[in-house]
């Protein structure tokens, strides 16, 4: 089997693979980057937990494949922070608790991201819409909900 | 496997054509991909469209939109024209799945999915949607019920691809809206869809109307009987209980865990007043 040869932009970085034609963007990510940051959970597109951005939408990397992604740029949980400097969301979340196990976080933090650079000022309800397709089995998701608003205020003020 | 990335319409279709295995279409691959993964289909080739001219794009046609089959419904949701042109359509759309999958998801891709109960093909049928596909033989323009067939099935032939959905231009005074039952509050599967869509007159006698119905048959129903209880009427509630009357009586659900026969019989007619109520309230502006 002939493998794709990939030409993309990770988290800035201009960045090339090869990939098989149905291998998904999450296990390129994974198994051939070491970006382990997103994960599989269901692995069909219901938890969440593979959110990445492609050219700036949110979406499920278990259902993107490899050779999609040429020509596109990509931004995992692995170009969030600023070096050192977390990302404010990443801060609320570690202030509020907002994580247990870590599973969901990676695409919880990602998938906030991408709602607060489309809409600053979510209401609770409007976070809970987009947050709704991030499974969390640990924190019943009011410390989550509660981090992103917090997050969202904070990062308005300094804005 | 082999994944093609054709840049054309004929070359797409030279592909699909000339396929010796099982071919499919990628556009945004939210079923697909599930689909591939469970083994349910192991395509010997998969043609993403996404880079053919005019399948990202949301377009003015005759007075209508013209949407292209690579289109998101991340993308209709946020096409403020689209939007306040066809808001049923758009409400549908949008009610598949999460965030994340309606950054991928397409209108074209859930009718070609042929699942009975997708949320966006009753809305599509009330809105009289047309749909150009393209084949060896060329184009043909299709009303968007005549596409599945039975469920998983469509009536597309061998080399043929949904290439754009039309939504055509609609009179002054016209409201949509689309409906479903989910026994929950988001992510859900429709366990009964209803898609209303109705035209007024200045007084305010429906002069056309049209409903499709999701999800309580083998593949989407037009319910000529229901929009005909409201055409000549003011969508009163004698109007309104006729149609639902026809909706419950158009049924021929199954029965499952997700649903009784008698509940999806009963719940259709209740949700296509629901939506007749508010394709009226948009009508009258």
């Amino acid at each position: 089997m002939s493998q794709i040869h990939v030409t993309t932009k990770i988290n800035g970085d201009t960045t090339e693979y090869l990939c098989d034609p149905e291998e998904t963007l999450l296990d390129v990510l994974r198994d051939r980057l070491a970006l382990t940051g997103a994960k599989e959970g269901c692995g069909t597109g219901d938890c969440g937990a593979c959110s990445v951005t492609v050219d700036g939408r949110l979406v499920c990397s278990c259902l993107t494949l490899g050779a999609e992604a040429d020509g596109c740029e990509i931004d995992t949980i692995e170009g969030m922070a600023d070096g050192e400097k977390l990302h404010p969301l990443q801060q609320k979340f570690l202030e509020h608790a907002a994580l247990q196990c870590g599973i969901c976080t990676p695409g919880i933090l990602v998938a906030a991201k991408s709602l607060l650079e489309k809409n600053p000022s979510p209401t609770e309800e409007e976070a809970r819409y987009w947050l709704a397709g991030n499974l969390c089995r640990c924190t019943g998701y009011d410390k989550i909900i509660r981090a992103v608003m917090d997050a969202a205020e904070e990062m308005r003020r300094a804005s | 496997m082999i994944y093609e990335v054709p840049e054309t319409v004929d070359s797409a279709v030279a592909l699909l054509s000339g396929a010796t295995g099982s071919a499919r279409i990628l556009a945004g691959g939210t079923d697909l991909l599930v689909q591939m993964k469970s083994g349910v289909v192991e395509p010997d080739l998969v043609v993403d469209i996404k880079r053919i001219d005019g399948m990202k794009s949301i377009a003015q046609e005759d007075g209508g939109w013209r949407i292209g089959a690579a289109v998101s419904g991340a993308e209709m949701g946020e096409h403020q024209a689209l939007c306040a042109a066809w808001p049923g359509v758009v409400e549908a759309m949008e009610l598949i799945g999460s965030t994340q999958v309606q950054g991928r998801a397409t209108l074209a891709g859930n009718l070609c999915n042929a699942s009975p109960a997708a949320d966006s093909v009753p809305a599509m049928v009330a809105a009289g949607a047309v749909v150009r596909v393209a084949g060896p033989d060329g184009v043909r323009d299709i009303p968007v019920e005549e596409i599945p067939v039975k469920p998983g099935k469509t009536s597309l032939g061998k080399g043929e691809f949904v290439t754009s959905v039309f939504l055509p231009a609609r009179p002054v005074n016209s409201g949509d809206a689309y409906l479903r039952f989910i026994p929950r509050t988001e992510m859900d599967i429709a366990v009964v869809g209803c898609g209303v869509s109705l035209t007024l007159d200045e007084a305010g006698t429906c002069t056309a109307a049209r409903v499709g119905l999701g999800a309580v048959a083998a593949t989407v129903l037009v319910v000529e009987d229901a929009a005909a209880a409201l055409i000549g009427s003011k969508a009163d509630d004698t109007a309104l209980d006729k149609m639902a009357a026809a909706v419950s009586a158009a049924c021929k659900p199954i029965d499952d865990k997700r649903g009784t026969v008698a509940f999806r019989t009963h719940v259709a007619g209740v949700l296509a007043k629901r939506a007749a109520k508010i394709a009226l309230a948009r009508a009258q502006g």
